[in-house]
């Protein structure tokens, strides 16, 4: 757990004092990941920094798992808490190994240990330990050596760790693999994180919980659902963006919305009783025939069963479309726009049917966030997004 | 063809002063870089006492050779070392020191500050920061004043040869005083080639100093 009590920074400039945060109180639980999100001199920079003294902090507290860190010394402060940087800083006069287990050898590891340790670290960023370990960082590209960074701070297994904008100089393609590798990481390793990014989809993607900051003060601190249905003030509405409706539905599981309730047809049943059942469900088009497991094998077409006589068996078109419960309504919404349908059929692991997800339980969820939390219902027209 | 006999007549001659040439330089320029790397190093603390520690560093260097041996020999005579080996060195020190101090202080300061953040980040203090990275990023420009110190004061210990300092240097004062041609061409060209052999081999020392993953680094850059 990390803990900021009315962490404050003025800097001293030839214009005369500047505060950079500005009574910064917070706190990331143990476990979670916690993006700080804003435009540039924000301060949200300054306030990561001041958790391990790069920037010494004029005021305030910081406690990391409930002990207050001012009594600690700073060297021994900082080996307690991995640190990336988006320059990834790695040192180019010493090999991947070496930069590796910097950190364990100043804390006075013996050799066995923190060399077994490098390898465990590399096995842990997917890159092959006897391929990479004598190479120098500048044979590595930069997502490789970003990695690298990561592995670095997490050597030693510190509790909490603090990372500036660590995917930011990478480009977009290896930017998404890397988070989604970070991210797998972080379920297995649960470490507190505090993290700097300016980019809000980003800050989706990553956060647990999200922290607004504007001219060195904290706007809105909450989970990214919540900052997203419910912007504190202008502010945060413009900096999210128009499309910020848009954004949760990749916050959102297939599994939060899905009902159970779902009309299908088997094999044996007549065409009539699937029109039927099309009428019953209130399916305009089409619905989904099964076999004797439960999985989707095809759809009856309603324009079908009307003009024809028979069995479903001998009257099916292939099944365009199915969703996983694991996945995210972005993925739903973009299928159900590509294909012009206003409901999915939904599968577990095994591809049994398992229920359906309509369009109007999307618009509906996304919907009523937004009634619940705008006031009386007067719809601010939102100032345009002001960019960095 | 004289001048190639007389040379190989006084090969034995030529090889002593020589011998005397580089151990001459190579004290003089070893106490400077003792000295001159832990000024520069500590100079990138403060930039005030850099500014003047530099300022000092090229004024001694504006001062002629001759115009220094002149000053120390009073001084020096005091403890009876007025001429000979000790002005000598004491000379080529001072000279050696702004390519030394100048070089230090700009590599040190030079070190990517994304690096020294990453150190600072991870817990070294300033010593290990200096150790473990600042001093290996920067010896390769360290030793590039080196080896300048030592190619200028390969010539300016030419000039000590008028104290009586040895070195390949008698050749041309003989030969200035005697008006032999051989004796200053030799002298002439064994200080130039001097240069030219040692300031080559101080190189492939410098690329042996260099750290390995820089190489690559520096050769892209």
């Amino acid at each position: 757990m990390i803990r900021l009590d009315n962490l404050t920074k003025v800097f001293d400039t030839p214009k005369g004092a500047v505060t950079a945060a500005d009574h910064i109180s917070m706190e990331v639980p143990s476990g979670e990941i916690c993006i700080l999100l804003g435009p540039s001199g924000c301060g949200k920079t300054t306030t990561l920094k001041m958790i391990n003294r790069i920037i010494r902090p004029t005021s305030g507290k910081v406690f990391i798992n409930g002990e207050d860190t001012t009594s600690l010394d700073t060297q021994d402060l900082r080996r307690s808490i991995g640190y990336v940087i988006q320059q990834i800083g790695l040192f180019p006069n010493m090999t991947i190994e070496e930069n590796i287990t910097v950190v364990p050898k100043l804390l006075g590891w013996d050799k066995a240990k923190y060399k077994e340790r490098a390898r465990e670290m590399m096995r842990m960023i997917a890159l092959e330990p006897d391929a990479f370990l004598k190479r120098y960082p500048s044979e590595l590209s930069g997502g490789q050596q970003q990695r690298i960074g990561v592995a670095r701070a997490l050597a030693a297994d510190p509790p909490v760790m603090l990372m500036d904008e660590p995917f930011g100089a990478i480009d977009p393609i290896n930017r998404a693999v890397i988070q989604d590798e970070f991210l797998k990481m972080q379920q297995e390793l649960k470490k507190t994180i505090m993290f700097v990014s300016h980019d809000i989809d980003e800050a989706i993607k990553m956060g647990d919980r999200i922290a607004i900051f504007r001219a060195g003060k904290l706007v809105q601190y909450s989970e990214p659902d919540e900052l997203l249905a419910a912007p504190k003030n202008e502010f945060v509405e413009s900096f999210l963006g128009e499309d910020r409706a848009l954004k949760r539905l990749n916050l959102v599981k297939v599994r939060d919305l899905a009902s159970d309730e779902i009309g299908l047809v088997r094999p044996d049943d007549t065409l009539e009783t699937a029109l039927q059942r099309i009428d019953d469900y209130g399916y305009q088009t089409s619905i989904v025939m099964v076999n004797a497991k439960r999985q989707p094998v095809g759809i009856i077409n309603a324009a079908v069963a009307r003009t024809t006589k028979g069995h479903c068996r001998d009257h099916f078109q292939s099944v365009p479309v199915v969703v996983n419960l694991d996945d995210d309504l972005r993925k739903v919404a973009s299928l159900m726009f590509s294909n012009d349908m206003t409901w999915v059929p939904c599968v577990d692991d095994d591809g049994r049917i398992v229920g359906q997800i309509t369009q109007r339980a999307i618009t509906h969820h996304l919907g009523s966030r937004y009634r619940a939390h705008s006031g009386a219902g007067e719809a601010s027209p939102s100032s345009s997004a002001s960019e960095e | 063809m004289e001048l190639f006999q007389y040379a190989l007549d006084n090969l034995e001659l030529l090889l002593t002063r020589t011998v005397e040439h580089i151990s001459l330089v190579g004290v003089a320029v070893g106490i400077a870089t003792l000295t001159g790397v832990p000024i520069g190093i500590a100079i990138t603390k403060n930039e005030r006492a850099a500014q003047i520690v530099l300022y000092i560093a090229s004024i001694i260097v504006t001062i002629p050779s001759i115009a220094l041996f002149g000053i120390m020999i009073p001084i020096l005579s005091l403890i009876g070392q007025g001429i000979g080996y000790l002005p000598a060195v004491i000379a080529v020190l001072l000279y050696s020191q702004l390519p030394i101090i100048r070089n230090t202080y700009t590599a040190i300061n030079n070190v990517d500050p994304a690096l020294r953040e990453a150190a600072r980040g991870i817990g070294m203090s300033p010593n290990q920061r200096l150790r473990m990275v600042e001093i290996p990023l920067a010896v390769p420009v360290i030793m590039a004043g080196v080896r300048t110190a030592v190619v200028l004061n390969i010539g300016v210990m030419a000039i000590a040869a008028y104290i009586g300092a040895g070195g390949l240097g008698t050749f041309i004062s003989r030969g200035i005083s005697q008006s032999d041609p051989r004796q200053l061409i030799i002298g002439a060209v064994a200080v130039s080639v001097l240069a030219i052999i040692v300031d080559y081999s101080l190189l492939a020392l410098q690329k042996r100093l260099t750290p390995k993953g820089m190489e690559r680094a520096a050769a892209t850059a």
